[in-house]
């Protein structure tokens, strides 16, 4: 454990933006070589949903990974920056190549469809957390205020996986495997936490 | 993977499909329907509407016997047999029993009808089916004055169709149609598309296609038809009775609880073609409409 630690300290954290970007570099790339599927627009709507969910997972991981001793608190700024990008270019690609800037229709969706409001609940709720993501953010809110605020990043995969679980006809197992990942990363933080005094010697 | 061999096989599937695309350019511009494999006369009842390509009817699908993704029929439907072939037709007929398909098929007038295919997911395509009228079967089998509705089953063969071997439906797939949905001339038994035998992915060998209605009305991969006095259970009906109703019209007016069905996508008209309005009954209000007289559609969806 301390070896990986000492690896990830190594580790700058652009290479987990550059890294986090390929999936969207390969998104674009397959658009423009029309090698998406045959319904190019679903693709690219699911694929940015499933990685906005997949990046918000891994960044509410890391605090779980830290009691059991993998230290990646440098990176989970980058994963959270990513998954509001990923979550953002998914609401772009719904309002522009899915509903066709249908101002009408998107309106009457966020009002009347209990999955779309659920996904903009979620969008709104990364809203604050990307805004406050800066150094000077932090300082300004200090780290108590910053890190209660920082606690929407659990309203937002509650709403995006319940967003997910809405819009799925039936029960698949890539549902079932998002919802218990939530579930389990938002149970870890109700275990009673071991206080540093308390702590028994291994 | 075992696959029956078929002429496409002596030449490589891309040079087929050019070759294919040139053919059906040339018959259109010199209306010669000649070169289709399956000989079937054009209909007056087809849409002018430009047809979606035989890659974006066959890869696309939703045929949850073979897995619940789009690409998944075509994956896994390779290995299903559909020869030989038979179809149970039973209940209030003159004439109950087990068809062998090409029995069935034998006098029925095959026709080309360029449907509009709408699914209740808010896309929708434009099919060239080969196929002949339901009405056909039902006469030649007599249907008895107590009929009132038409039952149809899919396959059930787990060892064939992977999708099965998950319960989350509850095989095999059922649909119905009221008598006089299925004595329509728009209702059709599709064997092919395209001109060639209709692909596994697509409901092979046999299949329903009710072009007014919601694409999961359309059942696939048909081996019984039951003419009964009650409204039949239906899959997606049992499965979700508030969001799928069993007539399933399409309706610009009816949102499915889920999202509007004012609108709809066309696949293959590219990543920036938008939306397109959604007509009653998928553009054939004119030809059904009277089906429904007095009826309130919003409560009977």
């Amino acid at each position: 454990m301390d070896r990986l630690n000492g690896y990830a300290r190594r580790v700058p954290t652009w290479v987990v933006y550059g890294l986090g970007l390929v999936p969207l570099a390969l998104l674009v790339w397959g658009a423009v070589q029309n090698s998406l599927g045959v319904d190019p627009v679903k693709a690219i709507e699911h694929r940015l949903g499933e990685l906005g969910l997949q990046f918000l997972l891994a960044s509410l991981a890391v605090t779980p990974l830290r009691r059991v001793g993998l230290n990646l608190l440098r990176f989970r700024r980058a994963l959270g920056l990513l998954a509001f990008a990923y979550v953002s270019l998914h609401l772009v690609a719904w309002v522009w190549l899915d509903m066709g800037l249908r101002w009408a229709e998107v309106v009457a969706d966020l009002w009347k469809r209990p999955y779309v409001i659920l996904g903009m609940v979620g969008f709104l709720a990364l809203l604050p957390l990307a805004l406050t993501s800066t150094n000077a953010a932090i300082r300004r809110l200090g780290p108590k205020s910053w890190g209660r605020l920082h606690r929407l990043a659990y309203v937002a995969i509650l709403a995006g996986v319940l967003h997910l679980v809405l819009l799925s006809k039936v029960w698949t197992a890539e549902v079932l495997v998002y919802a218990g990942l939530a579930v389990v990363l938002l149970g870890v933080r109700l275990l009673p936490r071991r206080s540093a005094q308390g702590r028994v010697p291994a | 993977m075992s696959r029956r061999l078929t002429w496409s096989d002596v030449t490589p599937k891309p040079v087929w499909l050019n070759r294919r695309h040139l053919i059906t350019g040339a018959a259109a511009l010199a209306a010669t329907p000649a070169l289709a494999r399956i000989e079937a006369s054009p209909s007056t009842f087809s849409t002018d509407a430009t047809p979606n390509t035989y890659e974006e009817i066959t890869s696309y699908n939703n045929f949850y016997e073979f897995g619940t993704g789009k690409e998944d029929p075509a994956l896994y439907s390779g290995g299903l047999t559909v020869d030989p072939w038979s179809v149970v037709i039973d209940g209030l007929v003159d004439k109950p029993g087990t068809y062998d398909l090409a029995d069935l098929v034998k006098d029925q007038a095959l026709e080309e009808r360029i449907y509009r295919f709408r699914c209740v997911e808010a896309w929708s395509m434009v099919i060239p089916w080969i196929g002949f009228e339901l009405s056909g079967i039902l006469n030649r089998v007599g249907v008895q004055s107590g009929a009132k509705f038409v039952a149809f089953e899919t396959l059930v063969r787990p060892e064939e169709m992977p999708g099965q071997q998950s319960r989350f439906i509850e095989w095999p797939y059922r649909e119905g149609l009221r008598l006089d949905e299925a004595m329509h001339p728009l209702t059709l038994m599709a064997t092919g598309l395209y001109g060639e035998p209709m692909p596994n992915q697509n409901g092979a060998p046999i299949r329903l296609v009710v072009p007014w209605k919601y694409g999961f009305k359309s059942i696939k991969s048909i081996v019984r038809i039951s003419l009964v006095a009650e409204m039949p259970p239906t899959t997606w009906n049992m499965l979700q009775p508030s969001e799928y109703g069993f007539y399933a019209n399409v309706n610009p007016t009816v949102d499915h609880p889920r999202w509007s069905q004012a609108s709809e996508r066309l696949v293959g008209s590219g990543l920036f073609a938008g939306r397109q309005d959604t007509l009653m009954f998928n553009g054939y209000e004119a030809e059904v409409a009277g089906l429904y007289a007095g009826q309130d559609l919003a409560v009977d969806y």
